[in-house]
């Protein structure tokens, strides 16, 4: 009924300084929301077309880190959406796109302050965008799989 | 005690949730002409494009109105607002007291008095019912006439096209999106029109809509005569006011709202197409028909309704529009002005095209076309007014990102909510 007010949240951050850039974090992801979930071996021999990640990594040598939804409090895609599909889930505490009504408009893409929004042309035209792993209800691969923890979780209520 | 809104859409939805982030309980009552569950009015292209069904034409959960205590009055027009006694007069004769109002009733199509525009198979493009009516005659092979080259007009083209329609567009100004547009930007769209096979007639205008009791053609400004299946009119929208010109409602071409939504008379609020709210970059009121606007609009506009005390002053024009294979976003500023740097760049082999207007030192607005992806950066950057010049030769290049921006706002912005 209230799309804004969170119960819980849940966001990742990038340390700067640690990251070095091996983009590890974007294997896992892609694994991570592949039809082999996890599993890398197969998610990159088997499949054709992989998921695209859903973290974005700034990269200018020395510097780099990670980047995703930060699923605000006041979201701008949810706002801007054209058609709904956008929506904050006030339970879960994160912004999902709903892939069956978004219809690339890339409005959201116009508006996310962080850039963390992608165009996914794979299987049709839709927004694509980090979901903290929710559906695989395991800590964020990225943040699992970082090997100089990089990437850390901060949860507030 | 108890609210009414007056409208179905966008600014209607924000301004529930904005009511119920506040006030969980106090019945709202929404009315509007239309019959249908709340829908976004851009869907409408892609409804006609086939890519969205009836079925799926809603902004919100069917469950939406029970779910907020919402009663919607739908299918029933407004006829008739009297401030003094806080009541609505609907056509069917009922009476609606608010304690509070908004007015969300959109815009409306702009028709023009030409000669011929009462014939059959001439639509507006602007709600469920155009596209509903359109889909009948718009038959592959048929031929289509679109009159206005701007956001709705294009939308109907490719939608048209997509449908195997042979389109004309046509446009009285030298460009196609005239207000976000250059030369270089408007030839993309062209080629990228003509590929598609649509014929675009720019500078030029129909005097006349010919055929007998259906159209059948237009007459051009140049004596020239096209013929036609039909004729959709997207020559522009204007703020849907008609309820309250007889009021005491302040209005210019739109209801006059300030930051909170509040128009001159008390417990009457407006948000979204209908208003003319501030507009951060012209630092002024102006209309601003864009769905961000309207949902912000109505939501501020909710809040304050419910007592909460809440601002919108950040309020631009901002679009994003894939056309056919193109892909074009833009926001704020768009033509060239006093004080006003533009910085382009053009790479004909990718087809991308960008172009940033600076003015002291600050971003007020950018157009992208193919090479969108982040753009809600700049857009960003044009809302916290930050002084690029630290980075101003960066702006647009590949890998642009917070890791182009000095490292003390790259982590103001990055670390907000973590630690440093």
């Amino acid at each position: 009924m209230d799309n804004f007010n969170t119960a819980s949240r849940k966001r990742i951050y990038a340390k700067e300084e640690v990251c070095v850039g091996c983009r590890l974090c974007e294997i896992y992801c892609i694994a991570a929301h592949s039809e082999y979930r996890h599993d890398l071996i197969k998610t990159f021999k088997k499949l054709p077309k992989r998921p695209l990640p859903r973290i974005v990594v700034e990269e200018d040598r020395p510097l780099s880190f990670g980047l995703q939804c930060r699923h605000c409090d006041e979201p701008e895609c949810v706002k801007a959406c054209i058609t709904g599909a956008m929506q904050k889930d006030a339970q879960a505490g994160i912004v999902i796109n709903d892939i069956e009504r978004c219809i690339g408009c890339w409005t959201c893409i116009l508006t996310c302050p962080y850039g963390v929004i992608m165009r996914d042309y794979n299987s049709k035209k839709v927004a694509s965008k980090c979901d903290l792993c929710i559906e695989n209800d395991i800590e964020p691969a990225c943040v699992k799989n970082c090997p100089n923890e990089a990437l850390y979780i901060n949860a507030s209520s | 005690m108890n609210y009414v809104i007056i409208g179905n859409s966008v600014a209607a939805v924000g301004a529930v949730e904005g009511i119920r982030k506040h006030d969980k309980t106090t019945p709202i009552v929404i009315i509007s002409d239309e019959p249908y569950h709340t829908y976004p009015r851009p869907l409408i292209s892609y409804y006609l494009g086939g890519k969205v069904k009836e079925e799926n034409m809603y902004y919100r959960n069917r469950d939406f109105y029970r779910a907020n205590n919402v009663e919607p009055i739908l299918g029933v027009k407004a006829q008739r607002l009297d401030v003094d006694k806080k009541e609505v007069l609907l056509q069917d004769g009922r009476r609606i007291n608010y304690s509070k109002l908004l007015i969300a009733t959109g815009g409306k199509p702009l028709i023009p008095p030409l000669e011929g525009i009462d014939k059959q198979n001439i639509f507006n493009f602007s709600k469920l019912d155009d596209v509903k009516n359109i889909e009948k005659v718009a038959e592959k092979g048929s031929r289509a006439i679109v009159v206005g080259a701007s956001f709705s007009g294009l939308k109907a083209v490719e939608a048209l096209v997509e449908r195997g329609v042979r389109v004309t567009v046509i446009d009285i100004l030298d460009r196609i999106m005239p207000r976000v547009f250059d030369e270089t930007a408007s030839q993309m769209a062209q080629k990228t029109l003509e590929k598609y096979g649509v014929e675009v007639l720019l500078e030029t205008t129909v005097q006349k809509i010919v055929g007998n009791k259906t159209a059948s053609g237009v007459l051009l400004k140049d004596g020239s005569e096209l013929a036609c299946d039909f004729i959709i009119l997207a020559m522009g929208v204007r703020c849907n006011i008609d309820l309250v010109k007889d009021t005491k409602i302040n209005i210019n071409r739109g209801i006059i709202v300030d930051n909170k939504m509040r128009t001159n008379v008390s417990d009457v609020y407006a948000a979204g197409d209908v208003t003319e709210g501030f507009n951060f970059i012209e630092q002024r009121n102006t209309e601003i028909p864009i769905i961000p606007n309207a949902y912000k609009q109505g939501e501020t506009a909710g809040e304050n309704m419910a007592g909460a005390e809440k601002i919108f002053d950040r309020g631009f024009i901002m679009n994003s529009m894939p056309l056919l294979d193109l892909s074009i976003v833009s926001a704020g500023v768009s033509a060239p002005g006093e004080g006003i740097n533009i910085k382009t760049i053009y790479d004909q082999e990718k087809s991308v095209y960008k172009k940033f207007y600076i003015k002291n030192n600050e971003l007020v607005g950018y157009l992208l076309i193919n090479d969108i992806d982040r753009a809600g950066i700049y857009t960003d950057l044009i809302k916290r007014k930050v002084d690029i010049s630290s980075f101003e030769e960066k702006l647009g290049e590949d890998g642009f990102g917070f890791i182009s921006l000095p490292k003390v706002l790259r982590k103001h912005i990055l670390l907000e909510g973590g630690f440093s």
